[in-house]
């Protein structure tokens, strides 16, 4: 099987045309990334706010979870039935509107949930000290909350991004592209390295985005709150307290 | 400490991956019942699986009801998936029995079957099925592929048959499953047989829904669709003639592990068979799809009706 897939992806008819491997995936990324940015454009100023206010959680995370249970291909398919006959379009809006929106429903609730977890988990004695410094609410927010709560909201945003591109593969049973053609289009004509092959692709790409996402968590993270310092350096107690006090964002 | 999490972040992502990749197609490799896993039913028992659309399910039911009228043991697996899904399961003996269309079947077996007749194909199959599988006595009853179009299309380029498309059909779109592409009958034979080329194909299902409403709501111009389909009178849609017989005959039949075809089994399905119409599976298909009944509670009036449960 593993030889099979691969004499599937070094042939290099796949990796051409309109059913080549380099469109899929740009479709596969276009249709992720669109999902992603909507969901986060909605998920994190809610969840930056309910964290902060406190006000509402309960609700909006209760149904933010329950969008969890639902079922993403019987969603998807009333969606299409329920849109195209509004969509007087022969092109791939009909499809496209559908799917972008289960795509959208499945990212939210990891990345709401996963702000309003941060922000409100924010040590009171931190928020005390910001206000106790002159800090009004938006500054407290800004400077204080927000970059505390960032390690738990990149992992909410890294865990949206998995699920949306793993996911993303359901747009090809409504006949748009993507990675998922080859998993749908291998089942339906019993071609299952081509459908084997489709699946590597997505491993493969969900964990780029991941190693990618990391890097960006860890260079966007404060150093005062991972306590990532230089471990070539035995540091002196008295300098690190004067680290901690210099990182610029406690 | 990072590196931990990206790796347990990475991990458990991996295994929703896999988790996501699994649920979304069954596993054709393992011996496991094709579907849905599962300890395998004891021998005694007739294992009915049917394919992926509402038609096939309820002629499942109606074999299972049947079967289970003459006190054989009978488990369900049904939904499985399309041909080349399900053949596979037939032969390793994860199901049994499942309703097959001859046409179709023997094109299955035999790529390069020529028979279009009713009798003919039957013949054929006889032949070309494959040991252990076998196949009983056909019914009358038909259902077939069929390229459907609006009435306003075929009014529109003057389309009687598959053949009026060639002039016209590289301004149009079409729509059926994914199988389409490599199926003899579907693309290729459209290509060969009526010199047929679409603008485009659109991926969708095998004549269920989501082609019925592309047809409907004009996202595509031409679907491939199951004659016996309620909604092609329902909506005045025009199934387009096949002189050239691409489509050949697709008469309902039992295909089944020759182990498991006692002669009560094979008198239960023949007796199915007997009664069986071409109009029974227009109605059949209306209860289930347009009334929304169940598909179990249609196939057991059909059965009660026709006095064979």
């Amino acid at each position: 099987m593993i030889a099979e897939i691969w004499n599937w992806l070094s042939d290099s008819a796949h990796w051409h045309g309109p059913d080549g491997v380099p469109i899929h995936l740009r479709e596969h990324l276009q249709y992720s990334l669109i999902a992603l940015l909507i969901a986060a454009a909605i998920a994190l100023p809610l969840g930056l706010l309910i964290g902060h206010t406190g006000r509402g959680s309960f609700v909006v995370v209760a149904i933010a979870n329950s969008f969890r249970a639902l079922p993403t291909v019987g969603l998807l398919t009333f969606f299409v039935i329920l849109i195209a006959p509004h969509i007087h379009s022969t092109g791939t809006a009909t499809y496209l509107i559908p799917s972008e929106i289960v795509l959208v429903l499945l990212a939210i609730p990891s990345m709401l949930t996963n702000t309003y977890a941060g922000i409100s988990a924010v040590d009171p004695a931190v928020r005390d000290a910001a206000r106790g410094m002159g800090m009004r609410g938006s500054q407290t927010l800004w400077q204080v909350e927000l970059p505390n709560a960032l390690p738990l909201i990149f992992s909410g945003i890294r865990s949206s991004f998995l699920q949306v591109i793993a996911t993303a593969t359901i747009t090809a049973y409504v006949s748009l592209g993507g990675l998922g053609r080859y998993l749908i289009d291998g089942l339906a004509q019993q071609d299952y390295p081509q459908m084997a092959s489709g699946a590597v692709l997505v491993a493969v790409l969900a964990l780029l985005i991941d190693v990618l996402l990391a890097a960006v968590q860890r260079y966007a993270v404060s150093r005062g709150i991972t306590g990532r310092y230089s471990r070539k350096r035995i540091v002196d107690p008295a300098e690190q307290q004067a680290m901690i006090a210099a990182a610029p964002l406690t | 400490m990072t590196s931990i999490r990206a790796l347990t972040a990475a991990a458990v992502g991996t295994g929703l991956l896999l988790v996501t990749a699994c649920g979304s197609s069954s596993n054709p490799t393992s011996n496991a019942p094709a579907g849905n896993g599962g300890s395998s039913a004891p021998t005694d028992t007739i294992v009915v699986g049917s394919a992926n659309f509402q038609e096939n399910v309820v002629l499942a039911n109606i074999y299972a009801g049947a079967l289970k009228a003459k006190g054989v043991k009978v488990s369900t697996k049904l939904n499985i998936g399309s041909r080349e899904t399900y053949i596979p399961a037939v032969k390793d003996g994860s199901i049994d029995l499942i309703p097959e269309y001859s046409g179709v079947l023997l094109q299955y077996f035999d790529k390069s079957a020529t028979a279009v007749s009713a009798t003919d194909v039957f013949a054929a199959l006889q032949k070309a099925t494959p040991q252990p599988l076998t196949v009983l006595t056909q019914s009358a009853a038909e259902d077939k592929d069929a390229i459907v179009v609006k009435k306003e299309t075929a009014d529109k380029y003057s389309l009687k048959s598959i053949a009026d498309l060639a002039a016209v059909a590289d301004k149009l779109t079409l729509g059926a499953p994914p199988e389409f592409q490599t199926r003899t009958d579907g693309i290729p034979g459209l290509e060969k047989t009526y010199n047929v080329k679409f603008k485009t194909f659109k991926k969708l299902d095998a004549g269920g829904p989501l082609t019925e409403n592309a047809l409907k709501n004009g996202q595509i111009d031409a679907g491939d669709i199951f004659t016996t389909d309620p909604l092609i009178d329902k909506n005045g849609w025009v199934v387009l003639e096949d002189p050239k017989n691409l489509y050949t005959a697709q008469n309902v039949l039992p295909l089944i592990n020759s182990g498991k075809a006692s002669d009560t089994v094979k008198n239960a399905l023949n007796a199915v068979s007997a009664k069986l119409t071409t109009d029974d599976l227009v109605k059949l298909n209306e209860q289930v799809s347009l009334e929304k009944q169940n598909a179990e509670t249609v196939a057991q009036k059909w059965l009660s009706d026709a006095g064979l449960a």
